[in-house]
């Protein structure tokens, strides 16, 4: 798996419009990120202002050319999450104006995930080429697994893997906005609600979104209709993407089913809490708080080649026909690279 | 230069953006004389243009003014969203509704009347986890609400329907977001003057700011500058979290679950005087595009919302978290972990 990075994780041109960067370190990190840190007069940060003289000056400043230091590494560490911790103490960083926040899916949410996407889960990702470096694409995927890790591990694999490490701007549902603390982590890591006015915005602005058009129907459904995709809405994605001309990425994901299987539901209860559903799974209400633990399935993420919609021109949005074939085109090619996938994985847990 | 020939009426001229608004129009070269309204009176002389006539917006004296004194442009600013400076909320719907209605029955009867520039809000989109991100002009508001946002939406409506009645009026109606600066009153930087800010536990909105600079310039410029018809949005650019804000203004925040929050909002009423409207924005927040005020009212913003909050921080707020303890505590660990690790190496050596 890939950490070297060249660029400046998670920005794209919408971010780029409006951000300052004119006060920010001209520097870059050790692992080639842009530094985040407030410049000084010199165009760079103290750190890094200090690196350069102890250089000896001259040179584009880079770090991690130093006399070998058994504590150097840790040093770095430390001093980059001090830094951290000081930006978000003083309200240093700067969001987009849906809310995403780079600086703390790099240095907290990122790193969170990342131990469940590599050693958990074991994610392999098939077909990233068919994501463009850059400029808007819509990603569609199949929903499963009672909570949307599936979801986050699309966005993760996209952000760690693909070599332009692109933000995938997700539409959620708009409970993920009404739940303390879920709703400003939805926001800051970049998603937004699914609406057609918000898709369209982000779309026209150059992202790549992502959709699972499933909703709570895929989310929620019974371990014994694993793998089988529900209805995909109206359609209503497709009617953004044909709007703004956005190629469609469908994306297959096999593993997250097996996550927490559902054997039941606890419906008056969800009614009572005011969510969708509350899972029985085996091991949920029985080994209480441990239940919550998901389980270790081995996941295959592979993204199919973009279906273009910029070729239909304006009358294919009067035709429900039009929108019905090109939904059930993407439903189709999904359902057979889940069948595919999970003929080649073999068994979920191995 | 042409010579003076504008005669400008400005409502709710006592207060913070009234005075600045009516110092700049006397200021202007194109002005020939502005007549302040208000029912308080102002400590402040005004300029020599100024005439000031205190008076409430159904008092005969207004409909004389505007019959006979050749009035070519209404601005009105008399709306309020603070109801305890009005005297309690149904006197303040009074004012900014019943108020609207007498002015604009006593605008009908001005002969030379040419413009008519509504001070309205964003707080007409209301805030709610279902709305999109990015509110636009065009996007139908919600309904269910109350308070100013309802005052102000009504205010618009009547300043629309006058706008159909007088077609030779061109009605602008800006919709402004929270105001922030150096002078400024509003409930929101009574919020931040607190010594600890109270927040919804869990929840963190993006938060828009306009400069009271920029609010002065945009009602000056839908005044003077070339005439413009329909609805702007006026904000500045970017966002700013509501974390951030506080961090910014170095003030320790204080989480409130969400069922204790409107017994604490009773507790607060008479210090910032919020009303529950206001509540939900410090829950759900709001952001609104000002691609329109752009493009077409060719107003663009001095100050983006995060310099907007860091002047207002910088000349009101004194903070407790302050950037430079911050720094120094920052600095005294890293000097720490330095010392500890250049121990550690001599010992390891030795």
């Amino acid at each position: 798996m890939s950490t070297e990075r060249q660029g400046q994780t998670g920005r794209t041109v919408a971010d780029e419009s409006w951000q300052d960067d004119a006060g920010r370190c001209r520097a870059r990190t050790v692992r080639g990120e842009r530094c985040r840190n407030r410049a000084g007069p010199s165009g760079l940060c103290a750190r890094h202002q200090r690196r350069l003289e102890e250089a000896g000056g001259g040179g584009s400043p880079r770090e991690g050319e130093k006399p070998a230091d058994p504590f150097a590494p840790f040093l770095d560490w430390a001093e980059e999450a001090l830094e951290f911790l000081r930006r978000r103490l003083t309200g240093e960083y700067q969001v987009d104006e849906f809310g995403h926040d780079p600086d703390l899916v790099e240095h907290v949410l990122a790193p969170l995930l990342r131990p469940l996407y590599r050693h958990w889960w074991r994610v392999e990702v098939r077909g990233l080429e068919h994501i463009p470096e850059k400029g808007a694409a819509l990603v569609v995927g199949n929903h499963a697994g009672t909570l949307p890790f599936d979801a986050m591990m699309v966005a993760l694999a996209v952000l760690d893997e693909h070599p332009a490490h692109r933000t995938l701007r997700m539409l959620a549902a708009d409970i993920a906005f009404s739940l303390p603390v879920v709703a400003p982590l939805a926001r800051k890591s970049g998603n937004t609600l699914a609406c057609p006015e918000d898709a369209e915005r982000l779309l026209r602005a150059g992202e790549l979104v992502g959709v699972w058009p499933e909703g709570y129907k895929g989310l929620g459904k019974p371990f014994s209709e694993r793998y089988r995709l529900q209805r995909f809405g109206r359609g209503g994605f497709v009617e953004v993407a044909l709007r703004t001309g956005a190629p469609i990425i469908p994306v297959a994901v096999v593993g997250s089913e097996e996550i927490y299987p559902m054997i039941g539901n606890l419906r008056r209860l969800a009614r009572l809490l005011g969510v969708p559903y509350v899972p029985v799974t085996p091991t949920l209400p029985l080994l209480g708080p441990l239940g919550l633990v998901p389980l270790p399935s081995r996941w295959v993420i592979e993204f199919c080649p973009p279906i273009p919609t910029d070729g239909y021109g304006p009358e294919a949005l009067l035709d429900p026909m039009a929108v019905f074939d090109l939904t059930d085109q993407v439903r189709d090619t999904i359902q057979r690279a889940i069948y595919r996938n999970l003929t080649d994985r073999g068994g979920a847990f191995r | 230069m042409a010579e003076p020939s504008r005669r400008i009426l400005v409502t709710g001229a006592a207060r913070s953006t009234g005075r600045r608004v009516v110092a700049a129009l006397a200021g202007d070269p194109s002005v020939a004389s502005v007549v302040a309204v208000d029912d308080v009176l102002v400590a402040v002389p005004f300029d020599p243009k100024v005439e000031f006539l205190h008076a409430d917006l159904g008092s005969p004296a207004l409909l004389r003014v505007l019959r006979s004194t050749g009035v070519d442009t209404c601005i009105h600013l008399g709306v309020t969203a603070e109801p305890q400076a009005a005297g309690g909320r149904a006197s303040m719907k009074e004012r900014n509704v019943l108020g609207t209605m007498q002015l604009l029955a006593a605008a009908y009867h001005a002969p030379e009347l040419r413009r008519l520039v509504l001070k309205s809000t964003t707080a007409v989109y209301g805030s709610t986890p279902a709305d999109p991100a990015i509110w636009t002009e065009s996007m139908e508001p919600g309904t269910a609400r109350h308070g100013f946002a309802k005052d102000a939406m009504q205010v618009e409506d009547y300043v629309r329907s006058f706008d159909r009645r007088r077609p030779d009026v061109t009605a602008t109606v800006l919709r402004l977001a929270n105001q922030v600066g150096p002078t400024v009153q509003n409930p929101l930087t009574r919020y931040f003057a607190l010594p600890v800010c109270p927040v919804v536990f869990g929840f963190d909105p993006r938060l828009q700011f306009l400069h009271e600079e920029d609010a002065e310039a945009a009602l000056v410029r839908a005044a003077l500058g070339p005439v413009n018809h329909g609805t702007f949005n006026i904000a500045g650019d970017g966002v700013v979290m509501l974390s951030q804000a506080i961090r910014i203004a170095g003030k320790p925040p204080l989480p409130i679950p969400e069922p204790l929050v409107p017994s604490a909002t009773e507790l607060l009423r008479r210090t910032v005087d919020v009303s529950p409207e206001q509540v939900s924005f410090l829950q759900f927040g709001r952001v609104a595009d000002t691609t329109a005020a752009r493009v077409e009212l060719g107003f663009a913003p001095q100050w983006s919302s995060l310099r907007a909050f860091e002047d207002f921080a910088a000349a009101r707020l004194t903070g407790v978290v302050t950037e430079e303890r911050v720094a120094r505590v920052e600095g005294d660990i890293l000097t720490a972990l330095h010392r500890a690790a250049a121990w550690l190496s001599r010992e390891v050596r030795t």
